[in-house]
């Protein structure tokens, strides 16, 4: 049987780029510089999960992380493509050609990758978190950023399903699993703070200047506690409290492996500018 | 009588075969298997490795253990009967002129 498979209709960093280009239009510097921040937060987790293509337990669980990845991707593209705009930089400038201290991301999602329930913990952290963020970017007066939060809502919203789910099973599964998913909680929750901060966010002047344009974080750590809360509820976790990390990606400080993390994603991009296949 | 797929007990997690419906209205359509630790799970797994080109709307999954299959050993006997029975397929009417629409 011969079925039509569609592209599906979908926002893409190219229509926004020559939509942009058509209306004479750039991002105003402030936005730009929050969809920066948005796009490394993307493009940086997308990065540590590409790893586990071909290591994950499961052929299935590949495919899985693999799928969340490339969303993730698509959601960074659209960020850097519109925040390049202002600084007539194409997403690739801003992707391959930044040192670290350039870079915007929370520090979560730089995060080692560590065994399978870290990776979890984390990914259950920031999807709830975007999941809350975006579901608020869609009301934002700046009609791109709200048009890439509508497209980019739905799939976090998968992507939060799935991290749950296995919340769920770690958590009641062994005693191995149950320990490991403990012990990733312990290890990752302290960076869950930085989220939710509104100060280092962008700094002060630009995070006013962004009012009805963006989400201030601070408003969402509420409803991110409760809906988290419940799923650890379920899974019989205990919620961390206590450290807190310091923080900083939003100023440019990263933690330990960034650097490398960098050095992987850029390599080739800056051996062989220009490259193409 | 053989469930498909059985791989002697060396896979941690079960089998499941997935089937898609690519539209409203049409069937779902056997599309392959994969392992799944339950079937929550396994309709997760399906819609990850099955659906990422758009294929589908709808999927099922079911436990590949719960298949009862035809033995392809048989295959001669099984499906010999219909063999030369031509008339079982209405191709020796002749259309009426009169009637439309056939």
């Amino acid at each position: 049987m011969s079925q039509k498979i569609t592209m599906g209709a979908a926002l893409t960093p190219e229509k926004i780029a020559e939509q942009l280009a058509d209306g004479g239009a750039v991002a105003p510097a402030s936005v730009a510089e929050y969809a920066l921040r948005l796009g490394d937060d993307a493009l940086i987790l997308s990065q540590r999960l590409g790893w586990w293509i071909a290591r994950a337990p499961e052929i299935e669980e590949d495919i899985a992380l693999g799928n969340i990845a490339l969303d993730l991707i698509g959601h960074a593209r659209s960020f850097l493509t519109y925040a390049g705009s202002a600084w007539g930089k194409s997403e690739d400038d801003l992707a391959y050609f930044r040192d670290e201290p350039d870079w915007r991301c929370a520090q979560i999602f730089e995060l080692a990758n560590g065994d399978f329930a870290h990776t979890i913990v984390r990914q259950f952290a920031v999807s709830f978190f975007q999941f809350e963020l975006y579901s608020r970017l869609v009301d934002s007066s700046d009609p791109v950023l709200a048009a890439i939060a509508a497209k980019a809502v739905k799939e976090v919203d998968y992507h939060r399903d799935h991290s749950a789910q296995w919340m769920l099973r770690l958590g009641q599964g062994t005693e191995e699993s149950r320990r490991r998913v403990q012990v990733a909680l312990t290890d990752v929750w302290p960076y869950v703070d930085e989220l939710f901060r509104d100060d280092g966010l962008i700094d002060d002047v630009l995070i006013d200047d962004l009012d009805g344009v963006a989400v201030r974080p601070t408003t969402l750590r509420e409803p991110f506690d409760e809906l988290v809360g419940r799923v650890l509820g379920q899974a019989d976790l205990e919620v961390p409290t206590g450290a807190v990390a310091r923080g900083g990606g939003r100023d440019g400080v990263h933690t330990g492996g960034f650097g490398v993390l960098l050095a992987e994603m850029q390599v080739l991009a800056r051996q062989y500018p220009g490259a193409t296949w | 009588m053989a469930s498909p797929g059985e791989s002697g007990g060396r896979e941690q997690w079960p089998l499941w075969e997935v089937f898609i419906r690519s539209a409203r209205g049409l069937s779902h359509v056997h599309a392959g298997s994969l392992h799944a630790p339950d079937a929550v799970m396994a309709v997760r797994n399906a819609r990850d490795v099955y659906t990422r080109r758009n294929e589908g709307v709808s999927v099922w999954v079911v436990p590949a253990a719960a298949i009862t299959a035809s033995d392809p050993d048989a295959r001669g006997a099984f499906f010999e009967s219909p063999q030369g029975k031509d008339y079982r397929h209405a191709t020796y009417y002749s259309e009426a002129d009169a009637v439309r629409h056939l």
